[in-house]
């Protein structure tokens, strides 16, 4: 417990002074929600229920926040540690690579958490999107930010094996995070989009965690009403735990 | 009790054979060197020993354990300076060593290992800012942060220039006055020879020299004797150069000649190493 307190302390700090990071996985969505919010955040989404886009907005962007942090960041992150010799010399010491994992993702969710407190308290201001008035639905919000954060690190973790260098790693990663993120319907609801689009829509995990988001935050429901959401996404994640332990690695590609 | 024993160990990467069956030990306290050219086996032997590669035959143990099947407890007892490997480039040179210091029950104090490896002026500057040679010395000190019992340093002053040299060579020194056991791989000649208590020469995977430096020079090729006759240059090559000269002398005494630039050379580690390990150029 202490090794993973010093780790998660150093991952913090790592974070927060790379300003790259801090900037694309964290500040960004803010941006956009501010952005998105501005143009288009009074039209309503009839097929979303008739609520207005800005409290979609705000699920969606909860949403695009997961997989930019938790997958996009983290995998990237990974990557240049694992291709510079970073991950080899942390496994010659005694700290527990699980406990190294454990620290990461745990840094990931302190982020994460952070981000969607944000979100929230920016809806509120800007959009008058109510904050959660009771102890019940914030404990579905914990959980669901938890899913969210655990299953798409799992893959971005899982991500990582299949890219072999770190001048390759945000290209790859850009390339399926951004069009995932457009198809799961975090900037519009997917449910406006032609069908064939809607069907791919369908199998994506950040769909059903968005949809999961804006249940708890907006329709009011629990998290444990919403058991299907929750199972596609922590489907996703198992398999993203079972390819992670399958193809992540310590050590750079042999030169 | 030896530090590190290595019995026919041997290693291939596909159809090439990396290593070949060596055998060496170090005694706790001693400084080792493996010498050799780029390619001869140096990494693989290192890396076996700190547990990062598979070995495909033979025996390895470093503190009485295979590397292959160690644990945290062992792990704390070694230190590993990797011949390439970059730090987290956002943390100061001080932050870095206080990260990995929390990984170990018994770490050596953060502004001690700073004065040693010779980054006191450098302990608030990011590990992005640092030269080569400092980023270098930083490993080093990563290397030492948990007070190991063993430390490997592979390749630790390759791409420095010789007054950084110079200076790590005195860190190591002074590591050796502590009693650490050292396993050092270098490419240098003068490296080896000024630290390493005893060396090993690889070639292609074996080895083809062990010995304490001035053994390997004593050994091997054999003494020179030049002297110019008749305007000629003549070389004589001796194993026994005390009864070759004294007939040399004896010779032209009796004939009322003089050996006229008479000298007689040893070879120098340089030959030694040159004829070992083929003649390629040791950069």
């Amino acid at each position: 417990m202490r090794l993973f307190v010093h780790q998660l302390r150093g991952e913090q700090r790592l974070f927060w002074r790379s300003r790259e990071l801090a900037f694309f996985t964290f500040l960004f969505p803010v941006i956009l929600f501010t952005l998105l919010g501005s143009v288009y955040g009074d039209d309503t989404i009839r097929k979303e229920g008739g609520i207005k886009a800005s409290a979609y907005l705000l699920a969606g962007l909860i949403g695009y926040g997961a997989i930019a942090t938790a997958f996009a960041g983290l995998s990237i992150v990974l990557v240049i540690r694992r291709e510079s010799g970073v991950l080899k010399r942390v496994r010659g010491t005694p700290l527990p690579p699980s406990t190294y994992v454990a620290a990461s993702l745990g840094s990931t969710t302190i982020v994460y958490l952070i981000e969607v407190v944000i979100l929230i308290v920016l809806a509120r201001l800007l959009y008058d999107v109510p904050v959660p008035d009771h102890p019940s639905q914030w404990v579905s919000l914990v959980l669901a930010v938890l899913l969210g954060v655990l299953s798409f690190a799992a893959l971005g973790l899982a991500l990582t094996g299949a890219i072999r260098s770190d001048e390759g790693a945000s290209a790859v990663v850009n390339a399926i995070f951004f069009p995932v993120a457009f198809l799961a319907g975090a900037f519009w609801s997917a449910r406006t989009f032609p069908g064939p689009v809607e069907a791919i829509s369908d199998v994506l995990p950040l769909t059903y965690l968005i949809r999961l988001m804006r249940d708890i935050l907006i329709f009011d429901e629990s998290i444990w009403e919403n058991w299907q959401s929750v199972a596609v996404v922590a489907g996703w994640g198992l398999l993203g735990l079972v390819l992670a332990v399958r193809f992540f690695r310590w050590t750079p590609r042999e030169g | 009790m030896s530090a590190v024993t290595v019995k026919d160990l041997r290693k291939a990467y596909g159809s090439h054979e990396a290593v070949g069956g060596i055998d060496f030990e170090i005694a706790a306290g001693e400084v080792f060197g493996l010498l050799g050219p780029n390619g001869a086996g140096k990494t693989t032997t290192v890396e076996i020993l700190e547990g990062y590669r598979e070995r495909d035959e033979g025996a390895v143990a470093v503190l009485g354990q295979d590397p292959q099947t160690a644990d945290r407890e062992w792990r704390a007892r070694i230190g590993i300076v990797l011949q390439s490997s970059a730090m987290y480039p956002n943390l100061t040179a001080a932050e870095s060593l206080a990260l990995f210091a929390g990984y170990y029950e018994r770490p050596l104090d953060v502004d001690q290992v700073i004065e040693l490896v010779g980054l006191g002026e450098k302990r608030g500057a990011r590990v992005r800012t640092l030269s080569g040679g400092q980023k270098r010395r930083l490993d080093l000190g990563l290397g030492l942060i948990g007070d190991p019992e063993v430390l490997f340093l592979d390749e630790p002053t390759t791409g420095f220039d010789p007054a950084a040299r110079r200076a790590a060579w005195e860190v190591i020194r002074s590591l050796r006055e502590l009693g650490k056991t050292i396993l050092l791989t270098t490419h240098y000649l003068d490296e080896a020879e000024s630290l390493a208590d005893r060396v090993a020469v690889l070639r292609d995977g074996k080895i083809v020299a062990l010995g304490k430096p001035a053994e390997l020079t004593g050994a091997a090729p054999a003494t020179e004797i030049h002297y110019r006759r008749d305007g000629q240059d003549v070389v004589v090559t001796t194993h026994e150069p005390t009864r070759a000269l004294h007939e040399l002398t004896a010779e032209a005494l009796a004939e009322g000649r003089e050996l006229e630039g008479l000298t007689v050379r040893r070879p120098t580690l340089e030959e030694v190493y040159l004829a070992l390990t083929g003649g390629e150029e040791a950069e």
